[in-house]
């Protein structure tokens, strides 16, 4: 628990500019605003400027959209992208009438979840409604669960680099408060110039997982670190795609700044991030903020701001009512939600009914962490090395695809998996699965290069030829280029002799030095 | 075999009579009996189709069952495919919905004709059938002869006009479309005593089930945790025969039980030496007519005399019920109301300042001053600094009200005998002078504490009153034990031999008393 209550310090001396430095290279946006946080979580004394260090406290509320076929509460279709209202039951447009059916893969996606970030499940969790008036909220509440949620006291480990160095690795843990299941809202579309407002409702009810961490982060570093970790989960366990660009996964951050020994600070709530790099961006600059207005004599309004992401700086929410009172009351529509664990599971129960806790725990699929760990020792690979094979989608099965294919020792392969592969990708914004070199084809020429039949000078250049994509193998490429290396003896002598023969004066001079 | 919707039946299948006669007889009842109100919406084509169907059914050999071809009638606020669903409110006046309530489904899938949508208090939110934008429903008693000849007019003029009493509520069109025969059986609902009030007055069976045995999928929610559709007959008989047809799990509501529910007939009661029948004490309310008390223990008598066991039990917490209730009620209704906002469907206003002032004005049109109420009260209850004083403390009640009838039924009491009203109907002129809420409060007052309990219970229509109005008492049995309670109920109705209705004066009063029903309109 290296990051429990936070010690990162921050002082605004270091910190000039900061929010303003674009994203390091690398599985994390390592830029050098990792330098403000503490590693040893001590505080620091204060700089020059002789004004006390200020010790920034954030804390994440992540929103996950669950990956299932059908809404939360009704059968509709999840889908992104669908033309407008082409995804709306009854009970989604809240005619008067209906009623919600809870969906048995919302609440198994939680409880998976929930187990991953090792959480004690609810075996009776409720549902509340959360009121407020919205025309993208149909019913004018939201199905959350707000007294007794599905799941709570968790923790989850993330590691981000120091200095941004790849070799300098840090592991801390956030603790999850609760996950807890509510309806998603839909989408209200402002047109200002005809003074209307239309409402999608395709995404309303879908179900969400909201994550809630304890403010146990220091800066936008380890909040986008712990959100890359988050995201990695989901998508490992299937219970979210979690894909920030298309909303699947929503990050609203709590961020507030107080001096060692003084209680936490007014906080303000940053919303509109749609990108781990914005998260970092975000959050430091709002530190950054809180500490200037501070230290100007300023104080910080418990506000709800909007990140702009053009601006790079945050912006305050029009707050169109002040603090609103949600009016949260027990939802009557739904019994309590009672899981069971193999223990408590009933023996006269239809096994179609009911959700066993165990069950699922046993079918839980490697984890991230566990997955680097097995690449470490199975591989022989760097552990850093271990988290950018997994930060790809689909690249650690494409190095593991390669590893067997070829004769290469794994630690040579990750080099041309990550140096080369990667940074081809990269450049030219492809995913491991549009690859125009297959795992089987780089196999193939990493074995050309293993039996020196050709240089890794050579290997390149064939590399180069394969990413064309024109269909060719290695060996063609290496026959038609005629890159291979030369084995035989008199043939090398032969070529050798060639060249000397045409030119007996240039041989003559260099003889004669 | 009896009770009415068997009989019907049996004449149906010997070709006695043939749906769409029997739908026809009942389409012009309704028009000759305009005047009671209640019906908002007939749905004469829809229900002539229906009945076209049934008969070719028949004509096959291959009715649907018992309710094929019997025309009924439901409280709307149900949901029906195609028929307007208003609530009796301007927020849904005119508002069609795409789909059918279950229980409607249920009826329609048994063949059953559905013959309109009756009046009721707007959103069921009231004991009169009186605070509907559609104006009050009239109790057919008004024009019977029993209560003409018993009335005693003060003047000629005002007993024409205004004399009439009211049906209770707020399924009182329901209730009124029962008595006056104009269907043979009628859905209502039943979160406070909505169905049993009425039926008390218009002299109908009004069964309230257990929640949780009927869906309420398609019921336009009042208070969730408390309504329950409820049916409306002549006879306890027909009460089971609709029951079988739609008690049951329901997947499209989550509070239904799981267990399969077995449609029964209900026996002849021949040895009663082994019932034990509860008289609480708490229900000697102050408000109690003395005729209603005499009639009470008249039947208190009549179980003893054949023979069971009757014990007179104490429901402590019963009196709190409905302050209780008052505070359950309106937070469920600030909610449940919060849907109504003029964006998806319903009433909108012409207000276009800004989204927020459309939905003010668009509230502010839409409901009455009784919805506007319940919803401010529930709200406040609902606000953070009040929720645990008020809305947490009456939870807790609930669950001691609860408890008193766990405790009286452990204690071996099979079922519990009460008056359903406090007295007989009164004339609506005398109704209207107290506010809804007030009569709310004193009318619920009997009937409200099975709803908290989630019990079954039933009016079975019981004598006249010195007025000439039907009187009723109420039977409360144990959670899902309605075979029991409608046994004992099917007994009782036996021993009192409830007058028919004689509504020979209907036609005189059809066109004079029409004219004067727009006037009298709640306002």
């Amino acid at each position: 628990m290296a990051a429990r209550g936070c010690g990162g310090v921050w002082r605004r001396a270091r910190q000039c500019g900061a929010g303003l430095p674009g994203p390091g290279p690398g599985p994390f946006p390592c830029g050098q605003r990792a330098v403000a946080c503490n590693k040893r979580g001590g505080a620091v004394p204060a700089g020059k400027s002789g004004v006390a260090p200020w010790i920034p406290v954030v804390g994440l509320e992540i929103h996950a959209q669950i990956s299932s076929n059908s809404k939360l509460f009704s059968g509709s279709q999840v889908q992104f992208a669908a033309p407008p209202n082409s995804l709306v039951s009854f009970f989604d447009a809240s005619l008067p009438g209906t009623l919600p059916v809870l969906n048995r893969r919302c609440v198994e996606a939680a409880v998976m979840t929930g187990l991953a970030l090792n959480c004690s499940i609810n075996k009776k969790s409720l549902f509340d409604r959360k009121h407020y008036f919205y025309a993208d909220l149909p019913a004018g509440y939201q199905i959350t669960q707000q007294r007794v949620p599905i799941a709570v006291n968790g923790s989850l480990s993330y590691s981000l680099c120091i200095d941004n160095k790849m070799s300098q690795m840090v592991t801390k843990t956030v603790r999850i408060k609760q996950i807890q299941l509510e309806q998603d809202s839909g989408k209200s579309l402002h047109d200002d110039t005809r003074c209307q407002t239309l409402v999608d409702l395709n995404r309303a009810g879908v179900g969400l997982m909201e994550v809630v961490m304890e403010p146990d982060m220091c800066c936008g570093e380890e909040a986008a670190a712990a959100v890359r970790e988050l995201q990695l989960i989901l998508q490992t366990l299937g219970s979210s795609q979690a894909v920030m660009a298309e909303g699947q996964l929503r990050v609203d951050a709590n961020v507030s700044v107080h001096h060692p020994g003084e209680p936490y600070g007014v906080r303000t709530e940053v919303k509109n991030i749609n990108s781990i790099r914005f998260l970092a961006k975000a959050v430091d600059y709002e530190i950054q903020r809180q500490i200037e207005e501070l230290e100007n004599g300023g104080t910080i309004l418990n506000e709800t701001r909007a990140f702009d992401s053009k601006l790079g700086c945050t912006v305050p929410m029009r707050d169109k009512e002040g603090k609103q009172d949600y009016r949260f009351m027990p939802e009557p529509n739904l019994p309590p939600l009672i899981l069971y664990d193999t223990k408590s599971l009933p023996a006269n129960m239809n096994h179609q009914q009911v959700i066993n806790i165990d069950w699922i725990q046993e079918r839980l699929p490697d984890l991230p962490s566990v997955k680097r760990e097995k690449l470490v020792e199975q591989y022989g690979i760097l552990p850093e090395h271990s988290f950018t094979l997994l930060n790809e989608d689909g690249l650690a099965e494409f190095f593991e695809s390669v590893v067997k294919q070829t004769q290469m020792k794994p630690k040579k392969v990750i080099g041309w998996i990550l140096n080369d592969l990667l940074s081809y990708l990269k450049q030219h914004s492809l995913t491991v699965k549009e690859s125009p070199v297959s795992s089987f084809l780089l196999a193939d020429l990493l074995n050309l290069l293993e039996k020196k039949e050709i240089s890794s000078t050579a290997a390149k250049q064939v590399l180069a030829e394969l990413w064309k994509g024109e269909g060719k193998t290695p060996l063609e490429i290496v026959k038609e280029q005629k890159l291979e290396l030369l084995q035989d003896q008199k043939e090398l002598e032969q070529i050798c002799q060639a060249v000397i023969d045409g030119q007996e004066n240039e041989v003559i001079m260099m003889v004669l030095g | 075999k009896t009770g009415f919707t068997l009989k019907v039946s049996a004449a149906l299948k010997e070709g006695r009579v043939t749906p769409t006669e029997l739908c026809q007889r009942c389409l012009a009842l309704i028009k000759s009996t305009k005047f009671l109100n209640a019906y908002i919406t007939v749905a004469e084509e829809t229900a002539l189709k229906q009945a076209e169907e049934s008969e070719e059914r028949y004509r096959r050999g291959q009715p649907l069952g018992i309710l094929d071809g019997i025309p009924i009638a439901v409280k709307d606020n149900f949901n029906t495919a195609g028929i307007e669903t208003t609530c009796a409110s301007n927020m849904l006046k005119g508002y069609i919905s795409p789909y059918n309530a279950t229980v409607v489904q249920k009826l329609l899938d048994h063949g059953a004709v559905l013959l309109g949508k009756t009046n009721l208090d707007e959103f069921a939110m009231g004991s009169g059938s009186t605070d509907g934008v559609f104006g009050p429903v009239r109790n057919p008693w008004s024009y019977s002869k029993q209560h003409k000849e018993k009335s005693v007019p003060k003047s000629h003029s005002e007993d024409e006009k205004s004399g009439w009493v009211i049906t209770g509520g707020s399924s009182g069109g329901s209730a009124a479309a029962v008595s006056s025969f104009t269907c043979f059986a009628a859905l209502g609902s039943d979160t406070g005593g909505s169905t049993r009030n009425p039926a008390a007055h218009c002299g109908v069976v009004g069964l309230k089930p257990t929640y949780g045995l009927i869906s309420r999928h398609g019921l336009i929610p009042l208070v969730n945790s408390m309504d329950v559709p409820g049916i409306l007959t002549r006879c306890v008989d027909d009460a089971a025969v609709l029951l079988g047809s739609l008690a049951g799990h329901d997947p499209k509501d989550s509070t239904t039980i799981q267990d399969d529910f077995k449609p029964f007939e209900l026996p002849n009661l021949t040895d009663m030496s082994k019932l034990s029948v509860g008289i609480p004490k708490e229900y000697h309310a102050p408000g109690l007519s003395s005729e209603i008390l005499a009639l009470w223990s008249k039947a208190a008598d009549l179980f003893k005399n054949a023979g069971a066991k009757v014990v007179e039990v104490s429901l402590p917490h019963t009196r709190y019920s409905i302050v209780c209730y008052h505070v359950l009620c309106t937070a469920e209704v600030a909610s449940n109301m919060a849907r109504f906002d003029g964006l998806e469907y319903g009433h909108r206003s012409d207000m276009k300042d800004s989204t927020e002032s459309m939905y003010a004005a668009t509230r502010r049109e839409g409901f009455n001053d009784v919805v506007r109420g319940r919803i401010l009260s529930g709200n406040y209850f609902l606000l953070k600094q009040n929720y645990e004083k008020y809305f947490v403390k009456a939870q807790k009640v609930r669950r001691l009200i609860a408890n008193d009838f766990v405790k009286v039924f452990r204690s071996g009491v099979d079922i519990l005998l009460t008056p359903t009203t406090l007295s007989d109907a009164a004339p609506y002129m005398e109704f209207i002078q107290e506010d809804n809420r007030t009569r709310s409060a004193q009318d619920d007052i009997l009937t409200q504490a099975a709803n908290m309990a989630g019990l079954p219970a039933i009016n079975v229509p019981t004598a006249l009153s010195e007025r000439g109005l039907p009187v009723g008492l109420q039977f409360i049995g144990r959670s899902f034990q309605e075979k029991q309670l409608l046994t004992v109920a099917k007994w009782f109705e036996k021993q009192v031999q409830f007058p028919v209705i004689q509504l020979e004066e209907v036609k005189r009063h059809d066109s004079g008393v029409f004219q004067h029903q727009k006037s009298a309109a709640f306002s």
